[in-house]
């Protein structure tokens, strides 16, 4: 055999060889809605994707996409990583809901995971947390500490997910402090640090002494900081604002449920599912809450958090009333997941308006 | 409904802190756009700015350091752009938007380590008397030394653009490159410095962000203040006192309102959040019903040759 034929068989082969590794490999996909660095939100998702690659070592190649904005955009980014050879492609973000569908339907073998959305198809599962189980402890803690009676709440978008994250903290704020009041601000952005901030510092010139926060950013918590009043990490610990201004927090914890959900498309038993998992298998984790609060208080919260692991406690038990008076839940009746993943009402007691 | 929860005091002042990034970050694109260069790259260079400004103050625990280093940031990347557009004739909105990418992921590479970390606080002046004054006080005369600075850099160049020689000569370049040439004006080396005066504004803007508004380092944390201020630029016709009039409109709905909806005005959401954006322009547009018009030049490559 000549030299040239033989490094050019060589070549082939090691062509081949690498076409076959390449196949060997689960490449995994991410779209995230902010930059990995957000500090909230997009960077646990980060660490989810990070340890899918360390649990999978050499057996899984990620990519990911970070501030692609919801809506029209979404489609492009979502087709070019399928197009790109992903295999599973997580897209974490309420508004990647319609793009997602539309990309899977002509990707049938691709497959989809789409949080906190509720489309589902052959090749698309949702997924998300019971955020507002977290929420419920928070308002309780929220309840308790606030001097003012007055809590503010940075609100994204009027979805779902995030009345229900109101509705829980308020219920629950309430019930330990009857003259406690919601100002809720609506800033139509997930991520916008300047615009956060500035809500923040709205809601604390109108006397709010407590911010709750539902977007991504940790802008909320320089701005409760300087301002001397208390807030709660939203989605990661966020502990560097620890003790003070940030008493506690709400951790996602997607890692499991991405090492899963790799390993069935690695295995072939991927199938599409709708998860909702809460704080008893882990996904929603409550940060540790700070000495700032009272320890009769943490103790409380602690025991709620018990509860809700237990199942013992579901932070929707009658009875209560939606805003306009009209019954919801009876005595001891517990809200089911239909109406949950669907609200789109205030509970009694709210005086602000979601937008239409 | 509960206006009475607004208190206007701490409406306008926050309204001036929420303008002067944009407000900085305009006023450079007006230079660079008046000498007739059209840098999309405002974006880039703001959140350069951020980060440069950020780790520099935290290093050195001084938020002046900062400013200063974010406006070196911010101009050495406008350099970039300059290097590109004037030597190298490259297109310019190609170079502008490359540049805000760029800048978006320097800034986030530089910004390594720097999330959580607290800034030290940019002092407000204390101005005897003066910021003691019941309503004026709180408003006019406690704020940090940035806000009066932006202030006077409005002034600035309204003067040196209408009032100077340089001003002239800038913008002759701007109306005629051609003919600003003929009559041997340096084309290139007015536009460069043209470019870096506004690398740097969009730098201080940026920091002013990170070290005063948020105060914090987030990727990405810019998240449109420059595509705002450019858009600025055009609406206010290439003016600086309505850049500040645009400014302050933009800056201070944007606050007031957060400030309805806390207070739980019967206004629909919706409107509140579009009013900023609709309100200025709507505003500016009107006002520019006269016969201004861009720069004859603006976006145009020039070379000696031509």
């Amino acid at each position: 055999m000549s030299l040239t034929r033989f490094l050019a068989s060589a070549v082939v082969a090691l062509g081949l060889a690498g076409t076959a590794l390449a196949e060997d490999k689960t490449k995994v996909g991410f779209i995230y809605v902010g930059p990995v660095g957000d500090g909230g939100w997009t960077y646990e998702h980060d660490q989810g994707r990070l340890a899918v690659e360390e649990h999978f070592g050499d057996k899984v190649e990620t990519v990911f996409q970070e501030s692609v904005p919801e809506g029209a955009d979404a489609e492009r980014a979502i087709t070019q990583m399928a197009l790109q050879g992903a295999d599973l492609i997580f897209t974490t973000s309420f508004g990647y809901m319609d793009a997602t569908i539309n990309v899977a339907s002509k990707f049938p073998d691709v497959k989809f995971e789409h949080a906190t959305g509720f489309k589902t198809a052959d090749n698309v599962s949702v997924y998300s947390a019971r955020f507002y189980e977290g929420r419920a402890i928070q308002g309780h803690i929220a309840g308790k500490m606030t001097k003012s009676n007055v809590i503010g709440y940075i609100a994204s978008f009027p979805i779902p997910e995030v009345i229900r994250g109101i509705n829980a903290a308020y219920i629950h704020a309430k019930a330990v402090n009857p003259d406690v009041e919601f100002k809720i601000i609506w800033v139509y952005t997930w991520f916008d640090p300047p615009k956060e901030a500035d809500a923040a510092t709205a809601l604390i010139d109108q006397g709010a002494d407590v911010i709750l926060q539902h977007t991504d950013s940790t802008a909320p918590q320089a701005a409760a900081e300087k301002a001397g009043v208390i807030s709660f990490g939203q989605a990661s610990d966020m502990a560097e604002y620890a003790p003070l201004p940030r008493v506690s927090s709400i951790i996602d914890n997607w890692a499991p449920y991405y090492i899963a959900r790799t390993q069935a498309v690695m295995d072939g038993t991927w199938e599409s599912t709708e998860t909702w998992d809460g704080i008893a298998p882990g996904m929603v984790e409550i940060g540790e809450i700070s000495d700032a609060v009272p320890a009769d208080v943490k103790t409380e919260a602690l025991e709620m958090k018990r509860l809700i692991a237990a199942g013992e406690y579901h932070p929707f038990t009658g009875p209560l009333n939606k805003q306009d008076g009209t019954a919801w839940l009876a005595d001891g009746e517990v809200a089911d997941d239909g109406t949950l993943l669907g609200m789109d009402f205030y509970v009694e007691g709210i005086t602000a308006e979601i937008p239409k | 409904m509960d206006l009475s929860s607004i208190n206007p005091t701490l409406l306008l002042a926050s309204l001036i802190v929420a303008s002067t990034p944009i407000l900085l970050a305009a006023l450079g694109e007006l230079v660079v756009e008046r000498a007739g260069v059209l840098n999309l790259g405002v974006e880039g260079m703001m959140i350069t700015g951020a980060i440069c400004g950020f780790a520099i103050a935290v290093n050195t625990g001084s938020p002046f350091v900062g400013f200063i280093a974010a406006a070196m940031g911010g101009a050495l990347l406008a350099l970039l752009f300059g290097v590109l557009t004037q030597f190298a004739l490259a297109n310019q909105v190609a170079s502008g938007l490359a540049l805000t990418l760029f800048g978006l992921g320097l800034s986030a590479l530089l910004g390594q380590g720097y999330q959580g970390i607290k800034p030290p606080p940019t002092n407000s002046l204390d101005i005897p008397f003066l910021s003691d004054l019941p309503i004026l006080g709180p408003i006019l005369f406690s704020h940090d030394l940035m806000v009066y600075l932006a202030l006077a850099l409005v002034a600035a160049v309204w003067f040196v653009l209408n009032r100077t020689r340089a001003g002239l000569i800038l913008r002759a370049v701007g109306e005629n490159h051609g003919a600003a040439h003929a009559l041997g004006y340096k084309v290139i080396r007015i536009r460069i410095m043209a470019i870096l005066f506004g690398g740097a504004c969009a730098g201080l803007g940026g920091a002013y962000l990170s070290l005063v508004r948020v105060p914090q380092w987030t990727e990405g944390m810019t998240a449109g203040s420059g595509w705002i201020a450019l858009a600025l630029v055009v609406f206010a016709s290439w003016k600086a006192g309505r850049i500040l009039l645009g400014a302050w409109l933009f800056g201070g709905i944007s606050v007031l309102q957060l400030n309805l909806q806390a207070a739980g005005v019967a206004i629909p959401v919706e409107y509140l959040s579009m009013s900023p954006y609709l309100i200025t322009i709507l505003v500016l547009v009107i006002m520019s019903a006269d016969k201004s018009r861009a720069p004859g030049s603006l976006g145009r490559t020039f070379h000696a040759s031509d």
